[in-house]
């Protein structure tokens, strides 16, 4: 436990994603099998156990400590795990030893609500205050160390020598505390078999396209598809299991009950997750009111639709299909759409065309709602895991612009602690200046100096890490689409804000009004 | 016996002893003060006659040249002085070099400021010295029960375990230039660590007065005489303003670290941005200041300097009269 307690104390305070990778593969080098399986498992939300509830740790807190004195220190550290992680009086002479994350693993798993008071104060009395701090993360649920399931994948993969890739295709089919994986990823052991029905398969992503390579590139060898605003998905299912995974490989198929009770077939489907009524995709904001949710009432399923446009299948039944060239698979998806109608999905069309310059007139103006731009992608294809180069891209349209007025400017994190970097900006209504975004990158590193140099000799009001500044400076703000949001003072928010130029040539007078970018909500 | 109150009182400019007719740490000029360590909210410029040990002398002169006192009587440890019928005594405080405890006595009745003090072991002062007394004046930066510092021999090897972990970039370390920068140097090389430490140019002349003490700091060099990409894998002690100053830039890759007692609670290392807080404290922790008043079981004990709530209400649990003095003028951030 005390290994793991220091990785998530240093994780916690840890902003780069390399600098995480880096101590998530020491512990993993550091650390014996079971904990280490366990800290991936607790790192990748594979646990399952009892969690304890806020109230018992008060209690047990509240037999120990002085009210007054806990009071006065709930007060001033306001976060309750870390409170009694601090003030928890341990005896002087611990009877047992710390118990190891195995231990606590293995223990909550089995224990009945009412042994869950005594295990928690022994384990108190027997760690140190990180140790404490961590067990009741731990306990109840909330590790929040800014490390996702990937990340963790990915930092596993990195301690093997293995592809993340690789990683994630086997991942289904093992449990916490994972000795087959450490076992492989140490050369001790075999590449765990991949299971059968409702695993992940890793997905295939596009290259963003440079429209200068378009001309040296055959037509009539890539099909076009729209590339649709939802979230890209799979859907694995056979023997009875169904699982809908996003991108990474999470499982997120709780929150769609509606779409995946339906599904009777045994397939493995790529695919965008969409808000869908009467056959046209709902704004992107549709969609998000679905999104991140582990139950979803009836009232939501009703009022937002979803289902999922397929544009590739890698498995039917338990034919595998990725090595397949993409026109296969593509004839093999119509046909097995077209005998089956499943509901709650449609097929993603293809886009027929000519030459370039047609498709690029398609992208311009898509004759439908709810598209991004286009996907180009080989005929001869076989559906590899990762990005490689070459044969998918993604030609998303244009992004809208706005010129904004800096209103706000926040620290960096990590390399860009020295530098204002975050930056709040806003357009104008009457005489007054509406936040409506922040972004924090699409500048060159020279451009971060100088806007740098900027905010701190036009700062005029400073709140900790944000400096106000006057209103003199316009950046030209790219965005992929307007949303309406509480979260602004303005009522809007952009998707996707960065910055794309500097005008510092244009007074903030003539930024733009928020009229302009009333105009391009969704069905406005 | 003198009542308490009569020997020492709080006033706007400080404690004050009528009939020594002297101040303790006081926080505007005065005529005649007794100061218990050089950290500035203490240590302040402009009075007439200053009585201290010599080592917070030196120190003051250091700090404030000409503006350190017109007078200035060095006092030892343990040596005794009579100021108008005063017995005034100075005792190790454990804080940091030259710190010290002022006992006051007369008729009987001796009080103890406490000034600023620490009980662990520190290799760069004398250890604090429990003096019995009637009335402990105790300071309470990390007077409420969720400071406990570990132990400094673990946090300074998690900062050896990060350099070893991230070995291309520089660890740069927040430290206080009074104390605190001294005793992580030499507690880094107690652990063994005799690489040069690069010093921010802010730090150099209190670390040069420390040596002129007799205190083994190492091999020191300035970030200022190095080239960027030599100070990859090393170690940089800078002031904690300078941790996220434009300073930084001519460091590779900083990873910024900072070394207080404040870094216990994970929202104020957040604040300071650090990737790397280091408990390391030169002044008592919960567990240290309960333990001293039980040890001198003083009749009354008076809270200043601090979170004075949660000690008074810790000793009038243990049947000590206690009160807190809400003197101003001393801020928590050398700590
Ligand atoms: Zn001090
Ligand atoms: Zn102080």
């Amino acid at each position: 436990m005390k290994a793991f307690a220091g990785l998530l104390d240093r994780l916690s305070f840890q902003p780069q994603r390399l600098g995480k990778l880096r101590l998530i593969e020491d512990y993993f080098a550091a650390t014996p099998d079971p904990d280490r399986g366990y800290a991936l498992a607790a790192m990748t939300r594979g646990l399952t156990f009892r969690h304890a509830k806020p109230a018992l740790i008060r209690g047990l807190v509240a037999e120990r400590v002085d009210p007054v004195l806990f009071e006065l220190s709930y007060d001033y550290v306001g976060d309750l795990a870390e409170t009694v992680a601090l003030i928890w009086p341990a005896p002087a002479d611990a009877a047992a030893p710390p118990p190891s994350l195995a231990e606590v693993v293995t223990r909550l798993r089995d224990a009945g609500k009412a042994e869950l008071p005594g295990l928690l104060a022994g384990w108190l009395d027997a760690l140190d205050v990180t140790g404490r701090w961590a067990l009741i993360k731990l306990m109840t649920g909330g590790l929040r160390i800014g490390v996702s399931a990937r990340l963790a994948k990915t930092a596993f993969a990195g301690f093997g020598g293995l592809s993340v890739d690789e990683v994630e295709e086997v991942w289904h089919g093992q449990a916490p505390p994972y000795a087959a994986l450490f076992a492989w990823a140490e050369g001790r052991g075999d590449r765990p078999a991949v299971r059968a029905a409702g695993g992940f398969r890793p997905v295939m992503l596009a290259q963003p396209l440079d429209e200068a390579e378009l001309s040296g590139l055959d037509p009539s060898a890539y099909l076009a598809e729209w590339k649709w605003d939802g979230i890209r998905v799979q859907l694995s299912a056979g023997d009875g299991v169904v699982r809908l995974y996003s991108r990474t490989g999470e499982d997120i198929g709780g929150g769609f009950p509606d779409l995946l009770s339906a599904v009777d077939f045994g397939a493995v489907l790529d695919g965008e997750l969409l808000v869908i009524r009467d056959h046209a995709v709902a704004p992107f904001a549709d969609l998000q009111k679905r999104l991140n949710r582990k139950t979803v009432s009836g009232k939501l399923q009703r009022e937002f639709p979803v289902g999922v446009r397929l544009y590739d299948i890698l498995f039917d039944a338990g034919d595998d299909l990725r090595e397949r060239p993409l026109g296969d698979r593509r004839n093999r998806l119509e046909a097995w759409f077209a005998a089956r109608r499943p509901a709650g999905f449609d097929l993603s069309p293809l886009v027929p065309f000519d030459d370039w310059p047609a498709l690029a007139d398609l992208r311009r103006a898509p004759p439908v709602d709810g598209v991004e731009g286009l996907m180009l992608k080989r005929r001869d294809s076989a559906y590899v895991a990762g990005r490689p180069k070459g044969p998918w891209f993604k030609w998303k349209r244009d992004p809208l612009l706005a010129d904004a007025v800096l209103m706000y400017a926040q620290r960096g994190h990590g390399k860009r602690s020295s530098y204002y970097s975050d930056y709040t900006f806003g357009v104008w209504r009457g005489n007054e200046l509406v936040p409506v975004g922040k972004a924090y990158f699409g500048f060159t590193d020279a451009e971060l100096v100088e806007l740098d140099r900027w905010v701190r000799n036009h700062t005029t009001n400073r709140f900790g890490p944000v400096r106000e500044v006057s209103r003199g400076l316009v950046l030209e703000v790219a965005f992929d689409g307007v949303q309406r949001s509480g979260r602004h003072k303005s009522g809007l928010a952009l998707r996707f804000p960065r910055i794309s130029r500097i005008r510092w040539d244009k007074p903030a007078a003539e930024a733009d009004v928020i009229e302009a970018l009333l105009s391009h909500l969704p069905g406005a | 016996m003198l009542r308490p109150e009569d020997l020492l009182r709080p006033t706007p400019a400080g404690l004050y002893c009528p009939p020594g007719d002297f101040h303790i740490d006081p926080v505007r000029p005065v005529a005649r003060a007794i100061v218990t360590h050089g950290h500035a909210d203490h240590a302040r410029p402009g009075h007439g006659a200053v009585l201290a040990t010599p080592a917070t002398l030196d120190i003051m002169a250091l700090r404030m040249g000409d503006e350190a006192g017109r007078e200035r009587q060095p006092l030892d440890y343990g040596e005794r002085l009579d100021l108008n019928g005063v017995d005034v005594r100075l005792a190790p405080a454990g804080h940091v070099l030259g710190s010290a405890q002022v006992a006051v006595e007369r008729d009987g009745c001796r009080i103890v400021v406490s000034g600023d003090y620490k009980r662990r072991p520190d290799p760069t002062c004398p250890a604090f010295e429990p003096v019995p007394c009637d009335v402990f004046v105790s300071e309470a930066t990390f007077a409420l029960p969720v400071f406990r510092h570990p132990p400094d021999a673990d946090e300074i090897a998690k900062l050896l375990a990060s350099m070893r972990l991230f070995p291309e970039r520089c660890h740069l370390l927040g430290v206080y230039a009074l104390g605190k920068a001294q005793r992580v140097l030499a507690l880094l090389r107690q652990a063994g660590y005799d690489a040069p430490i690069y010093l921010h140019g802010a730090l150099t002349a209190m670390c040069d007065l420390y040596r002129r003490h007799g205190i083994d700091l190492g091999e020191l060099r300035l970030v200022a005489d190095t080239d960027k990409a030599d100070l990859a894998g090393r170690l940089v002690l800078a002031p904690p303003s300078a941790l996220q100053d434009r300073w930084t830039r001519r460091l590779p890759d900083p990873l910024p670290a900072f070394a207080s007692g404040w870094m216990g609670v994970r929202a104020r290392a957040r604040q300071r941005a650090v990737e790397l807080p280091l408990i390391i404290s030169d002044h008592a922790d919960w567990d240290e200041l309960t333990a001293t008043t039980d040890e001198l079981a003083p009749a009354e004990i008076w809270v200043t300097h601090g979170r004075e709530e949660a000690l008074v209400h810790y000793a009038r649990g243990r049947g000590q009269r206690a009160r807190a003095l809400a003197l101003v003028g001393y801020d928590e951030d050398a700590a």
